[in-house]
């Protein structure tokens, strides 16, 4: 049990620490509190992603023969924690690096990664997601868009829902059913990759509860994506989608970002006046403030053990099932608190601050659904981690 | 950055396992419930055979040399198995004390002996129930000669009918800030003018009422510097608290466990009730809850022992999370069971109850947070 860091860890948080100094534009910080326009944040994640990419910090660990950086786990944990202190932006292609690119380096063909990889780190090409459809939601194996094999091509038609970065995507991860008789029904499912300059495609905003649109709903008619963009084999589908699930783990820097925004509730609650005091003497309000302090402690160090089993080799930890819901709920209690300690501001137009909490309060609303709901959630780590029965 | 059990931990987590589920069944918890002891001398003598009273002590006193990430692991599984008994107030407290400011002397006197089994400690500090810092220390040592001379009555002191020596926390004369003027002593128990009060709480432990009349104490057996105790006393409640929080895990775990089984056991409407997700996303819930009490408890125990200042975080932290987890965990174990969980005759009120315990020990989970949060101001500069 040892929860400092090597001399070795302390040189490499150096020369990020300095390199970001030098090279983060002071403008480009915090851009998801300040920018008001998707739009805006998302070129300046896309310039961010290029300039990291030239550092080779743009998959770090990754190898360097498809374009990575060939670092060490500890370190990419390292920079992730520096970029979280620093409040650098997110990268542009986050879908890409956080899923394309683990899946096609575990699933794809040798072709296939030197075709994909080293563009979805470079931010040449943004990927989206075409999971969910209106009738596949937590029941994703239900999904009917369907993909008819005509040679050396699939036609697919259908709709998603949800698909996150579709407006921005030049490419799609897409699930489509390829066998209508399968059962069970997740055995009738393929993997597809598809080049969103095909015709046929029709991307439609969704707009969000925020008033922000983030995902989309997309309509396939007739869109003809090759063989060669298959990934694993035909109906093999689900298990290429399950595998890309378990990349999506919340990591260091996660946890480092959730400590900051602590840090501004703490701030938020000293300078707020309720009832006459500053917020931070109310009692009742010091005890939420604590209770999420220590929630965002017990997220590092679950992230810490996670790392830890990693760095061993081993398999991934207990802790690793439950990240996302324990995070979710707690990214709703921290919120939520930040608009009681605003108060009546934090629901009606004014300052720029208050908007802001607003706008992290509606849009926690979203991480209890997203990515398996906390319910789906629940019954995972109820059936596969202790065992009761479906 | 290592946050796994080493080898040696592991071994140790495995023996502890299998040496508690056989000479420390749920029977004998029970027996222990009643027991005017309230432990029994000869599972204490096996355990010292095992080296855990003595895991911490360095070769030379008769340990094995262990750390305090050691100790938790073993404290884990004695809150698995609800093992009663003074082992925290003697090894904990009493142990730690001697290790950290005994001279010389007192640990060759001292620490072989605990090692052996032959010691029985303990930790007087409250005087009322409603507080345990250095301002609720009344009790007087008065200089006289080569002795002090101790009057006064301490409350809450686990397992003093048993104890050999119970270490005082007094006052000297003339102390100004309430922390000032604090000294400790190695009490004989057995010495003249103590009279000791037992009383039981609902999950069997001892907690006694110690009444010391003009009892005189060997300049010898002072513990630490005169009138500058009090930092040892937050070291050792440190330390109480990250026992508290590894059998809180311990318990936690295991009634977690009992009901996940139940859960796939239990048929009605002819489907074993963890099918339905009332059942099944409380026993989610209760994984959360543990696996987060581990995670926290773990490095409490480690900046505990490293002397690192994020103790001042993590311990508070883990104290409030821990118990609250427990408490959580058991109450929905019983709701789980559903009838059978509230009979006398199944053990789930036993860690129920052990769980109220621990939460109510040295300032509950209110009182830690508000603890967390003084720190963080400090560390923000607010407030």
């Amino acid at each position: 049990m040892d929860f400092s860091y090597s001399p070795e860890d302390e040189a490499f948080r150096r020369e990020a620490r300095d390199w970001l100094e030098e090279n983060l534009p002071e403008s480009w910080r915090a851009t998801q509190d300040t920018l008001t326009t998707r739009e805006d944040s998302f070129q300046i994640s896309l310039e961010w992603q290029k300039r990291l990419y030239k550092r080779g910090w743009v998959g770090l660990t990754w190898p360097r023969e498809y374009g990575g950086g060939g670092g060490t786990l500890m370190q990419q944990v390292i920079l992730s924690e520096e970029l979280a202190k620093a409040r650098a932006p997110g990268i542009a292609n986050t879908l890409g690096v956080g899923m394309a690119g683990p899946t096609i380096m575990s699933f794809g063909t040798e072709e296939q990664k030197k075709r994909f990889i080293p563009k979805i780190l470079s931010g040449d090409e943004i990927w989206c997601q075409g999971f969910s459809e209106p009738d596949a939601g937590s029941d994703l194996a239900n999904l009917k868009t369907r993909a008819i094999r005509d040679g050396d091509y699939y036609v697919v038609n259908g709709q998603k829902v949800w698909s996150t970065m579709a407006q921005y995507g030049e490419w799609c991860l897409l699930l489509v059913r390829t066998d209508p008789d399968a059962e069970p029904k997740h055995r009738g499912i393929t993997y597809l990759l598809m080049d969103m300059k095909t015709p046929g495609i029709e991307v439609r905003p969704l707009k969000q509860m925020t008033g922000d649109s983030e995902f989309n709903e997309m309509f396939l008619d007739n869109v003809r994506v090759p063989v060669s963009n298959r990934l694993d084999e035909e109906n093999r589908g689900w298990y290429v989608a399950m595998g890309t699930l378990a990349f999506e783990r919340a990591g260091m820097g996660q946890a480092i970002m959730f400590k900051q925004v602590l840090n501004e509730i703490f701030r938020l609650a000293a300078r707020t006046k309720r009832n006459g005091i500053p917020a931070i003497k109310d009692s009742t309000i010091r005890q939420k403030l604590a209770q999420c302090a220590i929630e965002c402690e017990i997220m590092r160090l679950n992230s810490y053990r996670s790392l830890s089993a990693s760095l061993k080799g081993g398999p991934p930890g207990p802790e690793e099932m439950f990240s996302k819901l324990f995070w979710s709920e707690m990214n709703q209690r921290m919120t939520e608190l930040a608009t009681q300690i605003l108060g009546i501001d934090s629901v009606i137009e004014g300052e720029k601050e208050a908007q802001l909490w607003q706008y992290r309060f509606l849009r926690s609303k979203g991480n209890t659904l997203e990515q398996g709901s906390s319910e789906i959630l629940r019954n995972v780590i109820g059936e596969r981690v202790l065992g009761i029965p479906r | 950055m290592e946050f796994t059990l080493n080898e040696e931990q592991q071994m140790l987590k495995g023996i502890a396992r299998d040496f508690l589920e056989s000479r420390c069944p749920k029977a004998h918890v029970r027996d222990m419930l009643t027991d005017e002891k309230g432990y029994s001398p000869e599972l204490w003598q096996e355990m010292a055979e095992l080296g855990w009273q003595g895991l911490m002590f360095p070769e030379e006193y008769g340990g094995t040399g262990g750390d305090f990430v050691g100790m938790a692991v073993l404290i884990e599984e004695m809150g698995r198995a609800l093992l009663p008994g003074p082992f925290i107030p003697t090894v904990v407290y009493g142990g730690v004390a001697i290790l950290k400011a005994g001279t010389s002397e007192q640990k060759k006197e001292f620490l072989p002996r605990i090692a052996q089994g032959e010691l029985i400690l303990t930790l007087a500090l409250q005087e009322s129930a409603d507080r345990f810092d250095a301002e609720g220390v009344a009790m007087e040592a008065v200089e006289e000669g080569d002795h002090y001379i101790l009057s006064g009555t301490k409350i809450l002191v686990p397992y003093a009918h048993v104890a050999d020596y119970i270490i005082c926390v007094c006052r000297g004369r003339g102390g100004g800030d309430a922390a000032d003027g604090i000294s400790l002593f190695l009490v004989d128990a057995k010495g003249e003018g103590i009279t000791c009060t037992t009383r039981t709480a609902f999950d069997g432990r001892k907690l006694c009422d110690v009444k010391l009349d003009k009892v005189k104490v060997s300049k010898a057996n002072m513990l630490g510097e005169l009138q500058g105790g009090w930092p040892l006393v937050e070291t050792l409640i440190d330390h109480g608290y990250v026992a508290m929080c590894a059998e809180a895990v311990g318990g936690a775990q295991m009634a977690m466990e009992m009901s996940v089984s139940y859960a796939q056991e239990r048929i009605q409407f002819g489907r074993p009730i963890g099918t339905n997700q009332a059942i099944k996303h409380k026993c989610a819930d209760m994984f959360v809850n543990v696996e987060c009490g581990r995670s926290i408890m773990y490095w409490a125990a480690w900046a505990v022992d490293e002397v690192v200042a994020e103790a001042s975080l993590a311990v508070p932290m883990a104290k409030s999370w821990c118990c609250d987890a427990y408490r959580r965990v058991t109450a929905d174990s019983i709701q789980v069971h559903g009838g059978i969980g509230f009979t006398w005759d199944h053990d789930l009120h036993l860690y129920f109850k052990r769980a109220k315990t621990l939460e109510y020990t040295f300032g509950d989970s209110d009182y830690q947070r508000e603890i967390v949060v003084r720190e963080l101001e400090r560390q923000l500069a607010l407030g």
